[in-house]
């Protein structure tokens, strides 16, 4: 495989156990570089839990995670952190931090015991600043900021850690709509800049909207993986949620919207025939 | 006047820390000095002023050489000591009640010690190392206790984890005492808890511990501050959160040890000297740490001042006021309706 075409993050038959249950067994997948990756599924697919071993947090019992080909635990956590940043699902900041003193905290891993403060320090920081529209917010205290400026500041926080990929668990979980468009369009607007991002997106329709590439779970092993168009399909929306739903066509962007969403087998007359009918179908899978 | 009352406005984490440290330090530097003018022999306050310039008679001088000034220094070292080693733990138990004292460290440095002197130890020189152990011990207590219960999410249960240990070990020190009246005098403050009585030469020893202690801290100090936001973050910050839990442990193990072996268990002070650090700069660890600095002498030396002013002609032991003092302080922490948490 030539180096352009390697994909900056992927995984090598992982293996990731919670104590003695296996979450996800022997997986193998790949994140196309410079786009945004949707994980998708129902809960406790895994999802999570792939996006904890890809950064780190959850070590594999056996496999491989490779970060430009290299296996990332062989690799010093420092190098790590500064090729793939991390923002996880819940956060949680001092009191009285402002969102300038929280982003300093990106540049962690471009300083040493020997290189502490410099001057590209100071322009890390004002252009993260810049790029998550946060310029008039610097001195300002994180509390005191809406939820999706917040979230911003943390986004900012790891644009200043500069690195070329960018993790994000349920980034918009706690948000109202607005804010989670707020924060959704800084993340195309990083991703056309040249990152790649890889998330966990809980809400199917916005990640069709927002990702170029999703990879469905379900159980520990993927589903499907492909556009958006390819892989929300009503087949493939049974079979991840039990439901079954009509597709339209985004006027704008041509992404899929779910329409009519309803548990599978649930609109016809016989009610009760319905968690059999469900069993059959994933028995079927 | 216009400065001032800005500066007080300002929430705790925007006030300069230069401004903050100097006017503590000036304090601190103030109480320093009182502690050399005022009690523990015969020599009043102008007799000691005159001798501090270089006048005064051998007795006066060696009253303030011999006796005040070591314990002035002693106390400087236990204050900065205990200070940062309750801002430690409390940032890594991510536990405003975290302390060495109320977590059993200083009670099993001064069970580790009177274990020694009974098994026939008595020089001083000894006890140092012996202290180290038994407070790394303790710390090892509390990192199991805090595991069982799940990374330290109550914090009362903690230091109900640590009351529990400090008691046994406190019952346990009694007993070997009751069979060994030898070890039982020259143990007496490593019960209670002084710097009355030390010589320079106990602090000396100490040294060493004290110095790798400080060079942890200050290798520890910035993934630490990330490691208030979390985890993962550190972690994706390309920090080692287990590698640096356990150097945090080892420094306050060996500051907690250091000032246990010279003066015994005083508790409470870690506890409310990172409180007052953070009512002043906020709750990022490096600039509380900063803070400890003065406000751990302060507290400790202060508090000498009062022991050898309440119970005049005799002095009341270091170790029991605080715990007098900080008792109720504890209480009231507790009581408040919201526990201040650390992020």
């Amino acid at each position: 495989m030539s180096s352009s075409t390697q994909a900056p993050l992927g995984t090598q038959s992982i293996t990731l156990k919670h104590d003695d249950h296996v979450i996800i067994d022997g997986l193998d997948v790949t994140f196309p570089a410079g786009k945004v990756t949707a994980i998708v599924g129902p809960n406790g697919c895994g999802k999570s839990t792939l996006l904890n071993g890809l950064s780190r947090v959850h070590l594999p019992s056996s496999g491989h995670i490779l970060l430009n080909g290299k296996d990332i635990h062989s690799m010093p956590a420092k190098q790590v952190a500064k090729k793939l940043a991390l923002l996880p699902q819940e956060t949680s900041a001092p009191d009285g931090i402002t969102v300038r003193e929280l982003i300093r905290f990106g540049r962690h891993p471009h300083q040493s015991l020997f290189k502490q403060w410099g001057m590209d320090d100071r322009t890390a920081i004002e252009f993260a600043l810049q790029a998550a529209n946060l310029e008039s917010l610097g001195d300002r205290l994180l509390d005191t900021l809406s939820g999706g400026q917040r979230q911003r500041a943390w986004i900012a926080m790891s644009i200043a850690q500069e690195t070329p990929l960018l993790l994000l668990d349920e980034p918009t979980s706690a948000l109202d709509l607005g804010h989670q468009i707020e924060v959704f369009d800084l993340i195309r607007e990083l991703a056309a800049a040249g990152k790649t991002i890889i998330m966990v997106v809980h809400d199917l329709a916005m990640a069709a909207r927002y990702a170029d590439h999703l990879i469905a779970m379900k159980g520990g092993e993927i589903v499907a993986q492909g556009s958006p168009k390819q892989v929300i399909t009503p087949e493939i929306l049974e079979s991840l949620y039990g439901v079954h739903c009509d597709l339209l066509a985004d006027p704008h962007t041509g992404a899929p919207i779910l329409v009519n969403v309803r548990r599978a087998h649930d609109s016809g007359a016989s009610k009760a025939a319905a968690p059999s009918d469900k069993k059959q179908a994933e028995l079927a899978l | 006047m216009h400065f001032a009352t800005s500066f007080w406005q300002r929430a705790p984490s925007q006030r300069p820390l230069v401004v903050c440290f100097c006017l503590v330090s000036v304090l601190t530097i103030g109480c320093a000095l009182l502690s050399l003018l005022i009690g523990a022999g015969a020599v009043d306050i102008t007799e000691s002023w005159s001798t501090l310039w270089g006048q005064g008679n051998e007795e006066a001088h060696f009253v303030i050489m011999e006796l005040r000034l070591p314990r002035t220094l002693v106390g400087l070292v236990v204050g900065i000591a205990l200070g940062i080693s309750g801002a430690l733990m409390q940032a890594v138990a991510r536990n405003p009640l975290a302390e060495p004292g109320l977590l059993g460290v200083s009670a099993g440095a001064s069970f580790a010690v009177a274990a020694a002197l009974i098994l026939g130890a008595s020089a001083a020189t000894l006890a140092m190392g012996v202290a180290q152990l038994g407070a790394l011990a303790g710390c090892f207590f509390v990192m199991i206790a805090a595991r069982l219960q799940g990374q330290f999410k109550d914090p009362v249960r903690l230091v109900l984890a640590g009351a529990a240990l400090t008691s046994l070990l406190t019952a346990l020190t009694s007993i070997l005492l009751m069979y060994d009246q030898r070890a039982a005098d020259e143990i007496r403050f490593w019960v209670t808890g002084s710097v009355a009585g030390r010589h320079l030469s106990n602090l000396v020893t100490v040294l060493p511990y004290f110095a790798i202690a400080a060079a942890i801290t200050l290798y520890v100090s910035k993934p630490l501050a990330s490691m208030a936001l979390g985890e993962k973050v550190a972690l994706g910050l390309g920090h080692n959160p287990r590698t640096i839990r356990y150097l945090v442990m080892l420094a306050v193990a060996l500051f907690a040890g250091s000032a246990t072996a010279i003066a015994g268990p005083i508790m409470f002070v870690g506890l409310v000297v990172p409180f007052a650090a953070r009512a002043l700069v906020g709750p990022d660890i490096r600039r509380t740490m900063i803070m400890c600095l003065p406000i751990g002498p302060l507290m400790i030396i202060g508090a000498d001042i009062l022991t050898r002013m309440i119970a005049q002609p005799a002095e009341m032991p270091l170790g029991v006021l605080t715990a007098m003092v900080g008792a109720p302080v504890l209480m009231l922490i507790v009581r408040a309706k919201r526990l201040p948490t650390l992020a």
